[in-house]
């Protein structure tokens, strides 16, 4: 799955039209009735079309979803959190961390503290809970660094594709 | 190996007020928006709204910033941006909010937040996610944030992820 994921893209197959739904609407998508009529409207092609494409590039892995960023603690309680394991130790740690619904995230990442997850529950208190939990099953200190202040702008990621069609984006509409 | 440390503080308060509608959206919204020629419509169906209300509050949550962005989630790893840093920086608190803010604003960075210093073991305050194709784009890009925000003279370190453990967008249930 992963090698025909790497040769579409060695091969540039992606072809014009999906590169434009994966770099140009990442943030502003329509907030209209028709969105999807809006898009290929914008990308003069029509909306079967925007459709479809976005269900096969969310088959094939490349979108996970069209949906809402937000921002970090607006909704629930989140926050990051390290935990510095022995070498030896780590897969089962892990696993262990992995268990809880509340993780949605978790890496190994290079560094003494070198076990790193992002917890989300509904409140702090659920927050608390699980950190407890997962310090005493783990027998290891949990570093807990809950967001203080957000300075990124998110817009996107420029994916870099050199798109050829260079349509105006309408900007009417966010 | 047991390291002991202390590292519970209360949670911010939430940044803004969702209500009850708001949370069925959200939890709608986990999912992705369908794929239909009129998505908001169906969502509205589903939890009791009409189609402008359902456009009324994103448009709402969006332009309030609760929703960072609303649009097409890719996959950074799927597209070939195969490696991500966590590049962890310790900047005098008086200049936070200025550099935050300078590092922020470039795409490559996809968060960009202040969290609490734990010391004596963990002195950074300003956490970054860079991406890149590989570890020497990533570099490159760090590189580029020191010049670019003058930041020669601010210790830092370069985490990179060296194994996904789980990674999928947070779970939010009520």
């Amino acid at each position: 799955m992963q090698l025909n994921l790497e040769n579409k893209l060695n091969k540039s197959q992606l072809n014009m039209l999906e590169k434009h739904l994966l770099n140009d609407f990442q943030h502003g998508f329509p907030l209209v009735p028709r969105p999807y009529a809006r898009i290929a409207k914008e990308l003069e092609t029509t909306e079967e079309l925007i459709i479809e494409s976005i269900a096969r590039l969310k088959q094939q892995g490349f979108i996970s979803r069209v949906g809402a960023v937000f921002r970090a603690n607006s909704i629930g309680a989140s926050t990051l959190a390290a935990i510095s394991v022995p070498e030896n130790k780590l897969e089962s740690i892990a696993a262990i961390v992995n268990e809880y619904s509340e993780v949605n995230h978790n890496y190994k990442r290079e560094h003494h503290f070198n076990l790193w997850f992002v917890l989300t529950a509904r409140d702090e208190h659920e927050l608390n809970a699980v950190l407890d939990d997962i310090e005493q099953r783990t027998g290891y200190s949990v570093m807990y660094l809950p967001m203080v202040e957000d300075f990124h702008i998110d817009l996107g990621f420029d994916l870099g594709f050199e798109l050829e069609l260079n349509l105006e984006r309408q900007n009417e509409w966010t | 190996m047991d390291m002991k440390m202390t590292y519970r503080q209360p949670l911010l308060p939430p940044l803004a007020e969702i209500d009850d509608k708001d949370e069925a959206l959200v939890l709608l919204l986990q999912k992705g928006l369908p794929l239909t020629p009129t998505p908001y419509a169906d969502i509205g169906k589903k939890i009791g709204m009409r189609e402008k209300d359902v456009i009324g509050r994103l448009t709402y949550l969006n332009e309030s910033g609760i929703i960072k962005r609303f649009g097409v989630v890719v996959r950074h790893h799927e597209l070939g941006y195969r490696a991500n840093a966590m590049t962890v920086w310790n900047i005098a608190d008086d200049k936070i909010s200025e550099l935050g803010a300078c590092m922020g604003g470039f795409d490559f960075v996809t968060l960009c937040y202040r969290r609490p210093r734990r010391l004596p073991e963990w002195p950074y305050n300003l956490f970054t996610m860079i991406h890149g194709k590989n570890r020497e784009h990533v570099l490159s890009n760090v590189a580029l944030l020191v010049k670019q925000c003058g930041l020669n003279t601010v210790k830092h370190e370069v985490l990179f992820s060296s194994k996904r453990f789980k990674q999928r967008g947070a779970l939010y249930r009520k």
